[in-house]
């Protein structure tokens, strides 16, 4: 909503060119605070250039090295003869991980967002939206540390539950007996973490809903949740798609909260209950301590697919938020 | 409000008051009794069941409640009414849910965390005290995190800055475009990635782990979010004032410095503080490239340090009750630090923010 103002009010247009070309000759200020405005710009963008360049090239020192398909090979030992690593187990937990965080996140979030923008009193909303924004203050460690030593023994009941219940479906077959750090515990506290992100994103959609549908809608009758319905959810789609787009890409990332609370192996498993598999981050801060030089190459491989993983999902959110310039959860 | 000409729309709803304004309605308090209705249900059937776990009575409760109130409503109103107030619970059953992890999270941390945080714990390294046994202390830790964070800022703020003066006041163009568009890209860039950037640096020109290390990392997290919200603070800036100003004769960088950006002060403080508590919090980067100290290491550019993020992990790797409770009180003066900026940050900005008519 802030900048719906400036983009009413252009910035102040600029003198014709000749005219100021005459003008900054004498003002030697001017070229001096563009130049280094400009050239912070520039170096914001030579950064990313640079990260995907040198991650590139100690990536391919890595791979030329590897015995095993990068790709495909389920083991990580880039200390061993031949050495031996692939990310195939390591991009199924990243994916598995955080499809489970967006399908528990985005439906409460979504929710969350309607409450403060349509159900919460008004006086109300704004400290509430604030509550929400505080679990995005929390340091990921710390979740980490409460997954783990909270979290997980809680979530044993469930577990046992929904193997009893919903075991038939594969999915939630319990086949190892063991405590639950696993790839399902990961999702649920990888959707903590990524709530406070898509709900402060649709909830600016929300508010930006024109009044006057829902005005319509209310003067022909509908309830608050038909008016929601009709009006609001429509309106706000793309920017819960993308806002749900945004909190993916921190789930792939997530470092911290998954290696405290997964305990890794290198299985490929759809049983999300049992104990095991790993994600590329969690490998990298589990790994990096005992690794020698190619093992860091090795490690640094795998942060590049998840940079590359990350960019594009990153890229295509903000594709979708900028055809809708007015909001970006940048600041949220 | 709008239920009112509902009943009448619809000629096959029994509609008991034909003709009249007002259909029949259940009176305002409604909802908190199917709520005293269905906790007393649920408490019931907890008791008979003999459900040892709270959580369960408590879900029960609640789907009883949804039960409830659709069979009264669909009853007494209508169906379309009966939706309309399960949306509702549901609603707020997804807030709700988004306050119990914080709230407890809160509590584990404070109840836990009190325990060893006292003077001594603050003001005494790791130096000497074997990870499972008590005592030792934050101290190090504390020193590397504010080292390490002071400098991400020193390097980040002003680049970040004049990156979004640039956006704001002189951006056009296809280079605007592109920073606008990677700067919101880059905001997404995973912690650990960012740290693994350094580190190739740090193998290329073959330097050791030192803080200053960390703090480029951490620089890069933070640049992206201190241009964003510099960014929609210089927005907010009315031209009225550009426009007095350059009427006025001052040529277009002092009027940035003296009248653009004394305006948006305010906002973009909180932009940093806010970023400051982002990144304080950060574990990846520093695990790779700082490597933590259990001495007291005060030099940021010269060997390794501890931080505060990294002190908790490694207290829980070592898994003792004593390394525990020492990892719960480093996390509570985490959370208290990171909270405190927070709150601060959005003092400051609802404090100094522009009218903006809304």
């Amino acid at each position: 909503m802030a900048s719906s103002i400036a983009t009413d009010t252009p910035p102040p247009p600029a003198p014709a060119s000749a005219q100021r070309r005459k003008q900054s000759t004498g003002r030697a200020g001017d070229k001096i605070f563009l130049g280094l405005s400009r050239g912070s710009g520039i170096f914001l963008l030579v950064v990313m250039a640079a990260i995907a360049i040198f991650l590139s090239v100690r990536a391919g020192i890595a791979i030329s090295k590897d015995q095993g398909n990068f790709l495909t090979t389920f083991d990580w030992d880039p200390a061993g003869s031949p050495p031996v690593f692939g990310i195939a187990v390591l991009l199924f937990g990243t994916v598995v991980s955080s499809i489970i965080a967006m399908v528990i996140a985005v439906p409460i979030a979504v929710g969350i967002a309607l409450f403060i923008s349509h159900y919460a009193p008004r006086k109300l909303a704004a400290p509430l939206a604030y509550v929400v924004d505080l679990l995005a203050a929390v340091p990921s460690i710390v979740y980490g540390v409460w997954g783990a030593l909270f979290l997980v023994p809680y979530l044993g009941g469930l577990n046992d539950w929904l193997d009893q219940y919903m075991g038939w479906t594969y999915v939630f077959e319990k086949t190892e007996v063991g405590v639950a750090r696993s790839m399902f515990t990961v999702g649920i506290l990888l959707a903590i973490m990524i709530l406070p992100i898509v709900t402060s994103v649709s909830r600016e959609v929300f508010l930006q809903v024109p009044r006057m549908n829902e005005e319509a809608a209310l003067a022909l009758g509908a309830t608050r949740w038909e008016v929601i319905r009709l009006s609001v959810l429509p309106f706000g789609r793309s920017g819960v798609i993308s806002a749900s787009m945004l909190g993916l890409g921190r789930a792939l990332g997530e470092t911290m909260a998954v290696a405290t609370v997964l305990s890794p192996s290198y299985v490929l498993s759809l049983h999300v209950l049992d104990p095991g598999g790993g994600t590329f981050a969690q490998n990298i801060a589990a790994k990096f301590d005992e690794s020698n030089q190619l093992g860091r190459d090795a490690l640094i491989a795998s942060g590049l697919v998840l940079f590359v993983l990350t960019l594009l999902v990153n890229g295509a959110a903000r594709m979708i938020i900028a055809r809708r310039k007015e909001y970006s959860g940048a600041n949220a | 409000m709008s239920h009112v000409a509902v009943s009448d729309a619809r000629p096959a709803a029994p509609a008991p008051h034909k003709g009249s304004l007002s259909a029949r309605s259940l009176p305002r308090w409604a909802g908190a009794g199917f709520a005293v209705v269905s906790i007393a249900l649920a408490v019931g059937i907890g008791l008979v069941f003999g459900l040892q776990s709270k959580v369960q009575w408590g879900l029960i409760a609640a789907l009883l409640f949804i039960l409830v109130s659709y069979a009264v409503t669909t009853a007494v109103e209508n169906k379309r009414q009966a939706k309309d107030r399960v949306a509702t619970s549901l609603v707020w059953v997804c807030f709700i849910l988004a306050v119990i992890p914080l709230a407890s999270l809160l509590w584990t941390t404070i109840s836990r965390g009190t325990k060893v945080l006292n003077g001594y714990f603050l003001s005494h390294s790791m130096a000497g005290v074997p990870g499972f046994e008590t005592g030792g202390g934050v101290y190090h830790a504390l020193i590397g995190t504010l080292e390490q964070v002071g400098l991400a800022t020193l390097i980040s703020a002003p680049l970040g800055l004049l990156a979004a003066v640039y956006l704001v006041e002189y951006g056009k163009g296809a280079l605007a475009k592109a920073v606008t568009f990677f700067v919101d890209v880059m905001t997404g860039i995973p912690s650990i990635v960012a740290g693994l950037f350094i580190l190739t640096l740090m193998l290329m020109f073959d330097l050791g782990p030192s803080g200053f290390m960390g703090s480029l990392a951490l620089a890069i997290l933070m640049l992206p979010v201190v241009v964003r919200s510099t960014e929609e603070m210089l927005k907010l800036v009315p031209n009225e004032l550009r426009e007095a100003a350059l009427a006025l004769g001052v040529p277009k960088w002092r009027m940035i410095l003296k009248v653009v950006l004394p305006t948006a002060i305010g906002g973009i403080t909180t932009g940093v503080m806010l970023a400051i508590a982002r990144i304080a919090g950060e574990t990846a980067p520093i695990m790779l490239l700082v490597f933590g100290n259990q001495l007291i290491n005060t030099n940021p550019f010269q060997g390794a340090q501890s931080s505060l993020p990294f002190y908790i992990w490694e207290q829980y790797r070592v898994g003792s009750d004593a390394a525990y409770d020492r990892a719960w009180a480093a996390a509570l003066v985490l959370i208290a630090f990171v909270m405190i900026l927070n709150l601060v940050a959005r003092g400051i900005a609802r404090w100094k923010a522009p009218k903006t008519g809304r």
